[in-house]
């Protein structure tokens, strides 16, 4: 609406300024999971993220001097670097906890037996001693140090690779996906046909059935869960995957059903009278015409249903148990944040691996969302 | 369609069959179930508003400026972000580190930085239960956003220009031209959001899993249902969940049939 008369360009800059407000405010939290995902561990425990982009000063937790020893006249050698996969640049160091600035880079300290140990700017230190250092505890070193940002995929690997320290995240991903695609699937078959019949054709009952599919959109699933368990107990689905599928179709399918009805109500009526004279059968109305003509109502209902089940913790931990070997992304991560609470980089790049697929769906078909949302609410 | 139908038959009969009063009785006697009660009042009050207002907000802002496309998007995505994936998010925000040292969760970093102590957040009565009700408002805003900026996108041009003829203020224009005509959509916003916290579950499952007097009823039904196996307590808070949607699908119903004809 910038056609109107009497804006005042003040006003707009302040617009301009809160839109960016709530924006930075919306997207912080998450920008703060995908940097610390990228993060060592020790840099996570050390430091907020929003530091990880910047060039960090900082103390240094204690490092302790290793390296071959190697004999140069009467002295016995170890050198090395105290930081062989970063750039840090020290600027102060000591060799105990009490004075841990007491050198400046490039001094050499004097330790005792007179052993003496320098560390240079860079990181690289030489050890010198009149004994052999074999069999004998290496001194540790304290540094005050500048750090550039520094980021690792390394997170990545160790949780989809690693069955302990990702506790089975692939296996997750994998359970999670079985859940999501046939419970995205199965409803839009079965609400189709619905969707059509309630909409299109006459028959008794079908405002009460409307009436009743809108009635259950608002129904919360919690009333359902221990009648449909008992139910799949006693039919002999059990817990698994089919009977997730089952329940997942039971609650996705009111939505469904108003979804597409809606959206097929308003579709022409001339064009389903003229393939009725042709001499068309319902089936074939609905096939060739109403489904293809329906695809936008079907995409964003899709996106609605895959969201919905990928992103669902309850019904899966209702009706697929708490097993390690059925939990899925969300289960997983609960547990996660129980048992590994303090481990952020495992649980960053956990939460990441969970939240990718749906946010690239968002992104990707992001229109259909919003038009199905319209869908919906707006009427 | 059958399908549904029966189930529809089953979710209300069955849950309906379960409850004896004797559980309503151990129901009530229960302090946390009172807990839940209250706890779920205040998120049936806090969240659905500012969720709402935030969206107001955010769907009149960037409606007027040449990137609000691409604002609108990112407001709206934590939408596409599970509960679960949420509640970790924040909880990097709420962490605590102890004194002394650089604290890594946000909030503590702010709060030390302005002379404040580190605090334990989720576990700070009562403010902790209004650090859950953030995330889901922060989830919910998008929402709330994308219907009613179509909503505003939706009043009538003229009405408008005859309100700037007539020498009103942008927000007067605002307040007194486009909130009421586009108040039933903001009822509807409104009732949306109420629905998904009174099933709320997930964010407090993950987050303190109802300790710290921040329980609410879902998550206590699924106490009662999963972990305790007490299912005619569980059956009973259900219900009581049931009775609190109840008005909301009687409006629902009703206005569906309005439209019908």
């Amino acid at each position: 609406m910038d056609n109107i008369a009497g804006q005042k360009s003040t006003l707009t800059w302040a617009v301009h300024i809160a839109v960016l407000v709530l924006v930075l405010a919306w997207v912080f939290p998450t920008l703060g999971l995908l940097v610390s995902s990228f993060r060592t561990s020790d840099q996570i425990s050390t430091s907020g993220w929003w530091a990880a982009l910047t060039t960090q000063e900082g103390q240094l937790p204690a490092i302790r001097i290793n390296g071959q020893e190697v004999q140069e006249a009467d002295l016995y050698v170890i050198e090395g670097g105290l930081f062989p996969d970063s750039d840090t640049t020290v600027t102060a160091w000591g060799t105990s906890s009490r004075a841990p600035e007491a050198h400046a880079a490039g001094d050499t300290a004097e330790l005792k037996d007179g052993a003496r140990l320098t560390v240079a700017g860079d990181g690289a230190f030489r050890l010198t001693g009149g004994q052999s250092w074999e069999g004998q505890r290496l001194p540790r070193v304290f540094t005050t140090a500048a750090t550039p940002p520094e980021f690792t995929l390394s997170n990545y690997t160790n949780v989809l690779t690693s069955d302990t320290a990702g506790a089975g995240i692939a296996n997750a991903f994998i359970n999670t996906l079985t859940v999501a695609i046939p419970s995205t699937i199965i409803p839009i078959l079965v609400a189709a046909f619905a969707a059509y019949a309630l909409a299109w054709m006459d028959f008794p009952g079908r405002s009460l059935l409307i009436a009743a599919v809108v009635g259950l959109l608002v129904v919360p699933l919690q009333l359902a869960l221990i009648p449909l368990l008992q139910l799949h107990n006693a039919i002999g689905i059990g817990k698994g995957y089919l009977g997730v599928w089952l329940a997942h179709t039971g609650f996705g399918l009111p939505l469904a059903i108003y979804l597409l009805r809606n959206y097929m109500v308003g579709l022409p009526r001339d064009i389903i009278e003229n393939a009725r004279v042709d001499g068309a059968t319902e089936f074939q109305i609905f096939i060739k015409i109403i489904l293809p003509l329906s695809f936008p109502a079907l995409a964003s209902f899709a996106i609605f249903q895959f969201l919905w089940t990928w992103n669902d913790l309850l019904i899966a931990l209702v009706f697929l148990g708490t097993d390690d070997s059925t939990l899925v992304l969300t289960g997983r991560l609960v547990n996660l944040m129980g048992s590994r609470g303090g481990q952020w980089e495992i649980l960053a790049t956990s939460a990441f691996v969970s939240i990718v697929v749906p946010l690239a769906v968002f992104f990707a078909m992001q229109k259909y969302l919003v038009r199905g949302l319209l869908a919906g609410s707006v009427k | 369609m059958f399908a549904t139908l029966w189930l529809s038959l089953t979710d209300r009969d069955q849950g309906g069959a379960f409850v004896g009063l004797a559980n309503y009785r151990t129901m009530m006697a229960d302090a946390k179930f009172w807990e839940a009660m209250r706890n779920n009042m205040l998120w049936l009050v806090v969240v659905p508003a500012m969720s709402t207002g935030f969206g107001l907000l955010a769907a009149q802002l960037t409606d007027r400026i040449s990137w609000g496309n691409f604002a609108k998007s990112l407001i709206f995505m934590p939408m596409a972000i599970s509960f679960v994936g949420a509640s970790v998010i924040w909880k990097l925000i709420y962490d605590t580190r102890p004194e002394g040292t650089d604290q890594i969760g946000i909030l503590n970093a702010l709060w030390v930085n302005m002379g404040g102590e580190p605090q334990q957040w989720l576990t700070l009565i009562p403010w902790n239960n209004f650090l859950l009700m953030v995330v889901l408002i922060w989830i919910q805003t998008g929402f709330a956003m994308v219907i009613l900026s179509a909503a505003l996108r939706g009043i009538p041009e003229e009405t408008i220009e005859a309100a700037i003829i007539d020498g009103a203020s942008p927000l007067q224009i605002f307040f007194k031209i486009k909130v009421p005509q586009i108040m039933s959509t903001i009822v509807v916003v409104w009732t949306t959001i109420t629905l998904v916290v009174l099933k709320i579950f997930d964010i407090v499952l993950a987050m303190t899993n109802g300790q710290w007097e921040t329980q609410v009823l879902a998550n206590y039904m699924y106490d009662k249902l999963f972990r305790a196996f007490d299912w005619g307590v569980g059956s009973a808070s259900a219900m009581v969940i049931m009775l609190l949607v109840t008005p909301i699908l009687v409006w629902n119903v009703r206005n569906a049939r309005k439209e019908m004809r």
